[in-house]
């Protein structure tokens, strides 16, 4: 839904490990691994400057990746909010 | 309980009580020169019980009790108790064990290196390390390997070997007679055989090994292979630890270092003598 604002857990909730490209999370409040892929890592990296809504959170990856592939971070959202890592602010 | 034994398997004792004596006799007999527990202090407790109190004696039946019970296991026919009491020890390990990171996992080491095989039932890893276990290798253990959370190092958990069907007279042909247990047939998993590991694999119980390869294994096809990347390993590790999601961070953490420190490989071999040449094959390229 255009609009919303997602927010992810500190940095000191989630033990991240990069294994050979991709990278492995430890989720601590609900104790659940997620093998993940780029765009994901670098999403909840940029959802720790604070809420953001799917336009301010491009801005944010534009500035600090050479990030391709705007028109699909609604899905990516979705999938990072149904796996538990992200939810609506 | 009627009836009991007490054994001492690696790190972790158990106690087995029977409402029946020739269940704990068989296992007696199969776990003979095994020490009992030092202290007498017991892990884990396992029970054979009648399913109803007159099952005793009328065509008896085994229920498996214990600290940790699944509550839809099915009875056993009593002379299938040898199995009972093989498959409650199992149970209380995947259920209640929250020391070490647990494998679903044959391990055999040689010169301190350990190679930690893990792949579905009837993948083939029982058969191998019990015939890697008599062909210079130690065996660590054929159907759990406990990872130290701390150091990274496996521990040894040297069980009787659960060989099925075919496996049975591959191993008939290199393993003493009086190393076997007697032939179960016609079990929920077909014809099963117990083999004692050999002495020195009881003698040195105690004594950890690194992990230098893992592997995943698979019988059937023409022999090949490949590769498995750090975060597959990963995968497919958790999915073979009964306990991974009990054990939280300190379980994440301990696998992290597993599959980032040692290599793995999946192998597909035809028959066990060629999956016994490409891992002496993987010990000479580990060696060098």
């Amino acid at each position: 839904m255009a609009g919303s604002r997602y927010i992810a857990d500190p940095e000191s909730a989630v033990t991240k490990v990069a294994l050979d490209g991709l990278a492995v999370l430890f989720h601590e409040p609900s104790g659940m691994t997620h093998i993940v892929a780029s765009p994901a890592p670098e999403i909840l990296d940029a959802l720790q400057q604070g809420p953001a809504d799917a336009a301010e959170l491009l801005r944010r990856l534009h500035a600090r990746f050479d990030f391709e592939g705007d028109e699909a971070i609604h899905a990516r959202l979705g999938e990072l909010e149904a796996a538990g890592l992200v939810r609506r602010a | 309980m009627r009836h009991r034994l007490a054994l001492q398997i690696g790190p972790v004792a158990f106690r087995i009580g029977s409402a029946w004596r020739s269940p704990l006799d068989a296992l007696a007999r199969l776990y003979a020169g095994y020490p009992a527990p030092a202290d007498g202090l017991c892990d884990f407790t396992v029970r054979l019980e009648p399913e109803r109190p007159w099952r005793r004696f009328l065509r008896p039946s085994v229920a498996i009790r214990g600290d940790y019970v699944l509550p839809d296991a099915a009875p056993l026919a009593l002379a299938h108790g040898l199995l009972a009491a093989e498959m409650g020890m199992n149970l209380q390990m995947a259920l209640g064990q929250r020391t070490w990171l647990l494998l679903h996992a044959a391990t055999v080491e040689k010169d301190g290196r350990a190679i930690v095989m893990t792949g579905e039932s009837g993948a083939g890893k029982s058969t191998l390390a019990a015939l890697l276990g008599e062909r210079g290798w130690r065996l660590m253990g054929d159907e759990f390997a406990l990872l130290d959370l701390a150091s990274g190092a496996l521990l040894p958990f040297p069980r009787a070997i659960s060989l099925k069907n075919g496996a049975i007279g591959v191993m008939e042909a290199e393993a003493a007679a009086d190393r076997f247990g007697p032939r179960l047939a016609g079990t929920p998993k077909g014809d099963i055989r117990h083999l004692r590991p050999n002495a020195e694999a009881i003698a040195r119980m105690g004594e950890g090994a690194r992990p230098a390869l893992i592997l995943f294994p698979r019988f059937g096809s023409a022999a090949a292979v490949r590769g498995v990347g750090q975060a597959e390993a990963f995968m497919r590790l958790t999915q073979a630890s009964t306990n991974y999601v009990a054990l939280g961070r300190r379980g994440f953490d301990a696998l992290a270092n597993l599959v980032r420190g040692v290599p793995a490989l999946a192998i597909d071999y035809p028959d066990t003598e060629t999956a016994v040449g490409l891992i002496a094959d993987f010990r000479r390229e580990l060696a060098a």
